[in-house]
């Protein structure tokens, strides 16, 4: 079997930043550029007319398609005991969007959140709602439509009204609501809104309605619990890889060794045909598969298949590693383009009492996300096709998918079930998603297939975080404070990567400067350069993106630049703030949640530890994060983690805790011991064995404060990260003497100072 | 012909020797609350009662439970201790992704049958289960509760 077309450019859509927030107007650009360049690809991906002809079939104004989130029968039912589904935009993969979407919905509704179900809409217009296009990712589900799904909640309520009104024969203005059912005060009347749904969203929305005051709000803002807990805890919650379809055979793949090989002769073929339960064996581009009619009879099958791989074209040189990869972004002698100036870096440093010079570097990632990649595909009998994958762009999968299957998007119904953790894993990278193979093997055996990979598999194939590299250079003046920063940020991002010609060509890739960039610290002459370095792997966003090591690299430097000029470090951050209220304020919140400020070393618990702080920028999201270590053995350990996070506003302050609970632990997990190493053309590391992620006993205590400051809205489930690997780096200094510049922390044997 | 005792229910399969217990489970069985995680007995999101040992069953040959008891995440309300965990996951709001969670309420139920007042090395040593999401604290939280509900 040959033949199977890649879908159009890979090529996931991340907005980036909100219009119409105001921004530092050197990087408005980047904001700007980068919401167009998401829906631009989606556009390319999702014509208007598919659009429009994926909405439910539920009847609308004629040649008026309604704007995304306002046609309230696609978003809301309402049962007869007054229980209400919600199809929300979103995937659910832990973040807690379900729960967040039935908040807001179910606030200016006015019905409990408790009452809701919520699942994942299908592809359609109507689910447009991140700024015109769809996606669950950027830490952008909530911020991006809190105003379009409060909205959604008024219109509904008013439409309960009106069919109240009608059905009471009373003014609507004499009615009002409680929690799911509409009142008429004045007679003491009551009618659940599970008897009026079916009238009521018949009716046409109202063009304007009102909203509540958010000083009334009962569920926005609180500790609503999470609508999934329980289907989680009991085993009932259902996830790709448990979908089955009647007819449906299972398929295990084996992939090239190297990206780019190609399948040749079997030399075992008829041994491995005659295996317990096999139906058929297929060559596949990149990979070789085995139906069978149990997965685990599938995955024998194909572990026994002696394939002759060829080198194919593309994918990664047999001589590509990691080492060779960190030694061309250090010898990288290009200039690059500024992605930030301000002052005259050259003449500073020139005139600087002293200058500090470091290197940093981090790792390639997986994203390690429990739930190994599956998709089941299924061709009807009227030609259409199902499929359930699991992916954070609906719209993109389904037109890729119909591009691979040679159907229309609208033929393509598209399922997205929960996510088994996500980090950024599941958006469309090339060769990453076994959506294509189980389109072809449907297509091949006529029957319904569902394609799972292995965890080998996962890792060999997994779309990583690029490798970073930044070199350094501070000036200090007489008194020791920071007058020049000079950074080279040398490599790779996704948003160029994937967006760079739409992009217009731009010379600074927003993912690789993001964190390095935009500091609030007074350092009145800087210079950012973004030096373009090409990383042969398939590079992704992963939780955090360019901040998930930036951060790192310049929160730690600016620690080496206190150290330097004799500052403590926290007092340092407070003096650099000084123009800086709303980070000044969070930098003082975290150092009272810690107790107070003290950077050791000391003595606490039989232990000698210090203290390290970071700030970070995430996401329209400000974050102070202060970390306590103490060294065993030569390694790290991390005690506990305090976090004051400044989202503008919020929705959940439970699911806001556990989001950073989750970053914390992602954070360090990833400073202290993960590492995609590639060798030979290959990532070495299969399964957990090898790439170790952070385990409960490692898991320290973290403590969270949450600062509402009023400014707009920022993400949640990304910015707790970035502050976490230089606090522990800054801790680790403080009680050791030792700079580490390279993650992870693994690879260094630490002693007490 | 295999016979497995699964969840009280006496089931005659045809699986070769050899095959993990997981797959039987969740695939001959359709019972698909465990989860494949690693397949190495590196995560956990496998793991099942055998006889009320947590055992990790991507890495159990199926033949080897023969004439056992085995309790997966679909039966583990049948009994108190089962349903105090699950509801001290609830209350306590353990789950994210919860894709590693049917594993963690599993190993927590072994541990709380075994030793109804863990300490804090009882927990340590039995809850050694992966989960990306991050959510050990709560996990460790769940379990102290539902310990001192007893
Ligand atoms: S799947 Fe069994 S331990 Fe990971
Ligand atoms: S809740 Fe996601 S892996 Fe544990």
């Amino acid at each position: 079997m040959n033949g199977m077309t890649r879908p159009p450019a890979p090529a996931p859509g991340l907005p980036r930043g909100l219009p119409g927030v105001a921004r530092p107007a050197n990087l408005s650009r980047r904001g700007v550029l980068g919401f167009a360049a998401g829906a631009l690809v989606l556009g390319v991906a999702l014509p208007p007319r598919l659009a429009r002809a994926q909405g439910t079939t539920q009847a609308t104004t004629p040649g008026a398609a309604p704007p995304p989130g306002t046609r309230v029968p696609a978003f809301l039912e309402i049962g007869p005991d007054g229980a209400v589904r919600l199809l929300s935009p979103f995937v659910e993969g832990g973040q807690g969007i379900g729960t967040a979407m039935a908040q807001i919905v179910g606030e200016e509704l006015d019905a409990d959140p408790a009452r809701f179900t919520v699942e994942c809409a299908p592809p359609g217009a109507d689910y447009l709602v991140v700024n015109g296009i769809r996606m669950t990712g950027g830490s952008f589900s909530t911020r991006s439509s809190y105003e379009t799904m409060r909205r959604l909640g008024a219109s509904a309520r008013e439409m309960l009204l009106r069919a109240a009104a009608a059905r009471l024969l009373v003014g609507q203005a004499t009615l009002t609501t409680e929690p799911g059912q509409v009142v008429h005060a004045a007679s003491g009347r009551r009618i659940g809104y599970g008897e009026l749904a079916g009238a009521a969203l018949a009716l046409a929305p109202a063009a304007a309605v009102p909203l509540r005051d958010p000083k009334t709000f009962r569920y926005i803002g609180k500790p609503v619990a999470r609508l999934d807990a329980r289907e989680k805890s009991t085993g009932h919650a259902r996830y790709s890889i448990d979908m089955a379809v009647d007819g449906m055979l299972q398929a295990a793949v084996q992939h090239a060794p190297r990206l780019g090989g190609e399948p040749g002769a079997f030399a075992n073929e008829a041994a491995v045909r005659a295996m317990p339960g096999v139906h058929s064996i297929h060559r596949l581009p990149g990979a070789v598969a085995v139906l069978a009619d149990r997965w685990w009879r599938a995955r024998q099958a194909v572990a026994a298949l002696d394939v002759a791989w060829t080198a194919g074209r593309g994918g990664l040189e047999a001589d590509f590693s990691s080492a060779v990869m960190l030694a061309a972004l250090r010898a990288e002698t290009g200039a690059g383009a500024p992605a930030e100036r301000e002052g005259d870096v050259d003449s500073a440093l020139a005139g600087a009492a002293r200058v500090v010079e470091a290197e940093y570097d981090a790792p390639y990632l997986s994203h390690a996300q429990l739930e190994p990649p599956s998709a089941l595909a299924r061709f009807n009998p009227d030609g259409t096709l199902d499929l359930w994958l699991p992916n954070q762009m609906p719209e993109l999968f389904q037109a890729a998918a119909a591009q691979v299957a040679g159907l229309r998007p609208e033929q393509v119904r598209l399922h997205s079930p929960l996510l088994g953790g996500f980090f950024g894993r599941h958006f469309l990278y090339d060769f990453a998603s076994p959506f294509q193979q189980a389109i072809r093997l449907a297509q091949a055996a006529g029957q319904p297939v569902k394609v799972i990979w292995s965890r080998e598999e996962e890792f060999g194939r997994d779309a990583v975080r690029p490798m970073g590299f930044v070199r350094f250079r501070g000036g200090l003046d007489a008194r020791g404070m920071p007058v020049a920063l000079h950074a080279r940020v040398v490599g790779e991002g996704p948003i160029g990567r994937y967006f760079g010609a739409l992009q217009g060509g731009s010379p600074v890739d927003p993912s690789m400067v993001e964190g390095i960039v935009e500091k609030p610290y007074a350092i009145p002459n800087r210079r950012v350069d973004c030096v373009p370095h090409r990383q042969p792997p398939v590079i992704a966003f992963w939780r955090s993106v360019g901040h998930s090591m930036n951060d790192f690299f310049y929160e730690s430097f600016l620690d080496e630049l206190a150290v330097a000029g004799g500052q403590d470090p926290f007092t340092l951050r407070l003096a650099l703030l000084r123009d800086r209220p709303r980070q000044r304020a969070l930098l003082e919140a975290v150092g009272e949640l810690s107790g107070g400020w003290k950077r050791g070393p000391f003595e606490a618990e039989g232990t000698r530890r210090a203290r390290g702080v970071a700030m970070a920028t995430p996401f329209n999201t400000e974050v102070a994060t202060i970390a306590e270590v103490s060294i065993a053995a030569g390694e790290v350990v991390v005690h506990d983690v305090w976090v004051a996070i400044d989202p503008g506003s919020i929705v959940n302050p439970a699911i806001i805790e556990r989001q950073v609970q989750s970053a914390v632990a992602l954070g360090l997990s990833a400073s202290l011991l993960e590492e995609v190493v590639f060798e030979e053309g290959a990532p070495r590391a299969r399964n957990f064995d090898n790439y170790p992620i952070l385990p409960r006993d490692r898991m320290p205590r973290v403590h969270v404060r949450i600062v509402e400051s009023g400014a707009p809205m920022g993400g949640i489930g990304e910015p707790g990260l970035p502050g976490v690997p230089p606090a522990v780096a800054n801790a680790v200094a403080a009680l050791t003497g030792r700079r580490v510049r390279s993650l992870p922390f693994a690879k260094t044997r630490l002693g007490a100072a | 012909m295999l016979e497995l005792t699964i969840n009280g229910a006496t089931h005659r399969l045809d699986v070769e020797d050899g095959t993990p217990l997981l797959w039987v489970i969740r695939d001959t069985l359709g019972l698909t609350g465990t989860k494949y995680g690693c397949g190495i007995a590196q995560c956990g999101a496998c793991t099942v009662l055998v006889d009320g040992q947590a055992t990790r069953a991507c890495i159990t040959p199926a033949e080897s439970v023969a004439g056992a008891q085995v309790t997966t995440i679909e039966a583990v309300e049948q009994e108190p201790v089962g349903r105090r965990v699950v509801a001290a996951w609830v209350a306590h709001q353990v789950p994210q992704c919860g894709y590693c969670q049917s594993g963690q309420v599993m190993a927590a139920t072994a541990l709380l049958r075994q030793t109804p007042r863990p300490g804090e090395d009882d927990i340590a040593a039995a809850m050694t289960n992966l989960c990306r999401c991050g959510t050990y604290n709560a996990i460790a939280d769940a379990v102290r509760a539902a310990a001192s509900a007893a």
